[in-house]
């Protein structure tokens, strides 16, 4: 027998730019996660006699105006913005099923109330409002993940509490709530297992979108300080000098596209999988 | 529908009202408040100087009576006076708002002629190297961090070509509606990209599901020439649940415009947050995130509203 992640994984290997997607966004984050074994240099590493060079052998990705290996900060760089993405990620989704699944589940007053602040906060323009909260503290790489992630389950909370208002009418809820399972185990062994499927989608794309986040906030100068490198940080850093020295911007922007782009595609290829309706040719 | 409006409206009351709550709360919860953009200057300044500042400003009352304060004065439609600048905060709301509404809008226009033209074309041609080389826009568009694009648009056309101004509403001293509407180029061109790209895949797929209806083979069964089946059949059924995506997204050219306004100087409601946000400007701050908030809640009315029109199969009661 098949079981069903088994499945779903089947599925997913015969979608082509997913499995593309998934060798190269683990490629770059083994990379980044090697980047202490294998950076030619130190990230804060700086070399005055060696300012603004363009990209060469000695340094494959060139130079900033401080001298500093840019193939090396793009590596460390890869390990925050990656790491902010996933954990934005995991908060923002796991927030966001709790939501869901609680309202959804207990229904009534409990619903209404969790559902109205999920309009509320929903209703407020989410790049302005994480901009006035990220401007209160020295963002690091968890603050920053934290706070994104606060401002992005809404969504998640909407579809998860669709979804489970359907499955608890399941006769399996039911045979599990006659065996006198608690409300807890039954929500967490037998309807968030069912509703897994916009979860994942949702969880993918919100890595996406955390890392982009991100870089906007990198851009007013809000996201996490230097000397810490981030794919943000140095896309910003880079600005003024785009005409004269353009591998200091085309480099981490290139970066963010790939992985953007790559673990979009992978949330695209999660979304046919697990959909046992989708057929793909 | 009257009906199912009102109802609406009459929700948007107390949906309001929590979010008033929530955005005075978060304004407020900044950590050493309003006179910290004083004291970064480093230079000494004598406490009772801060302490009077504070009073005038009002943020030494309770977080409470501050915000009872400012609502009294909201429902009459006054909004508070800037820290910054000491005027009414509805007032230089109001002096920055149509450049907003204008580059919004002129993106908005330029996503939906691009998208629709895009979007048929790719289903009717699907599979196409067209379709193909549009799906892989799209991602890039979507994946793409939107200062980057807009500086690398800056340099091509700005820099390199220089075929169009990189900042401001107009040339100082040259200043005419051609000229202005140079200006407006490259903003709205990437303000609407990612829109272009999230609206044209939705329409193609959309039109994907139409063009293997019934009432399509219909149309071609009695003779119909293609442009007809597809402009008036297809597209027609087609855009509907496109459109109401359309008008939710109106409010994330909103939030877009913070970062785009930011890049090219253009003088509206986002570079004025940006400031305000630096100033720590509560009352501004508050002005501005409400009126971006009660956009999302209008927008998505209105989306509710064109989906009901459009499609006769929706009822509302």
């Amino acid at each position: 027998m098949t079981r069903p992640s088994g499945l779903v994984w089947a599925r997913l290997r015969r979608h082509r730019l997913a499995v593309a997607s998934i060798v190269a966004v683990g490629l770059v984050s083994l990379l980044c996660l090697a980047a202490p074994v294998i950076a030619p240099f130190e990230f804060d590493e700086i070399d005055l006699a060696s300012i603004r060079q363009p990209p060469s052998l000695e340094h494959p990705m060139g130079t900033d105006d401080l001298g500093r290996d840019l193939m090396t900060r793009i590596l460390y760089g890869g390990r925050v913005s990656i790491l902010i993405g996933l954990l934005a990620a995991v908060i923002g989704t796991g927030l966001g099923s709790s939501v869901g699944a609680v309202a959804g589940y207990y229904g009534g007053r409990v619903d209404n109330l969790l559902m109205r602040l999920t309009d509320v906060v929903y209703a407020i323009p989410t790049l302005p409002l994480l901009i006035v909260l990220a401007s209160y503290t020295q963002a690091t790489a968890t603050s920053m993940a934290l706070t994104v992630g606060l401002l992005s389950w809404m969504a998640t909370a909407r579809v998860v509490r669709g979804e489970v208002l359907s499955i608890r009418e399941m006769e399996y809820v039911e045979a599990a709530r006659s065996l006198g399972a608690t409300n807890a185990r039954i929500i967490a062994r037998h309807i968030l297992p069912n509703a897994v499927g916009p979860i994942v989608v949702g969880g993918t794309l919100a890595v996406g979108n955390a890392i982009i986040l991100e870089s906007s906030l990198s851009f007013l100068g809000l996201g996490v300080q230097p000397p810490t490198p981030t794919w943000g940080n140095m896309l910003m850093d880079a600005q003024a000098t785009m005409a004269t020295q353009p591998w200091l911007s085309i480099f981490p922007g290139a970066a963010i596209l790939i992985v953007v782009l790559a673990v979009n595609f992978l949330g695209d290829g999660f979304q046919d999988a697990l959909d046992p309706r989708s057929v793909r040719r | 529908m009257t009906r199912y409006i009102v109802h609406r409206l009459l929700q948007i009351v107390p949906l309001t009202f929590g979010i008033t709550i929530v955005l005075f709360a978060v304004i407020q919860a900044a950590p050493g408040g309003p006179e910290a953009a004083l004291l970064e200057s480093d230079r000494f300044i004598d406490p009772a100087a801060i302490e009077a500042y504070r009073a005038r400003l009002g943020v030494d009352q309770p977080v409470p009576v501050q915000y009872v304060r400012w609502l009294a004065g909201a429902l009459g439609g006054d909004l508070g006076v800037s820290f910054s600048t000491t005027r009414p905060v509805a007032e230089m709301i109001a002096e920055r708002l149509p450049a907003t509404l204008e580059l919004m809008g002129a993106s908005f226009l330029i996503a939906a002629l691009l998208a629709f033209a895009l979007g048929v074309l790719s289903a009717v041609r699907q599979y196409s190297w067209f379709d193909h080389l549009g799906t892989g826009l799209s991602f890039v568009g979507i994946a793409m961090p939107v200062f980057w694009f807009a500086l690398i648009l800056q340099l091509v056309f700005g820099v390199w070509l220089g075929w169009l101004p990189v900042a401001g509403t107009r040339t100082v001293g040259a200043s005419s509606l051609g000229d202005h509407l140079l200006h407006l180029v490259l903003p709205a061109t990437v303000l609407s990209f990612r829109y272009v790209a999230g609206w044209s895949r939705y329409l193609r797929s959309s039109m994907l599901g139409v063009l293997t209806a019934d009432y399509v083979r219909t149309a071609r069964a009695k003779g119909l020439p293609e442009r007809w089946v597809i402009g008036g059949h297809a597209l027609r059924n087609a855009m509907i649940p496109v459109v109401s995506v359309m008008a939710l997204n109106l409010s994330g050219l909103f939030s877009g415009a913070v970062i785009t306004e930011t890049i090219f100087a253009w003088p509206g409601i986002g570079r004025m947050f940006v400031q305000a946000m630096f100033s720590r400007d509560y009352p501004l701050l508050m002005g501005i995130l409400l009126l971006g908030s009660l956009m999302v809640v209008v927008f998505n009315l209105v989306a509710d509203v064109v989906y009901g029109l459009l499609d006769p199969r929706i009822r509302y009661d």
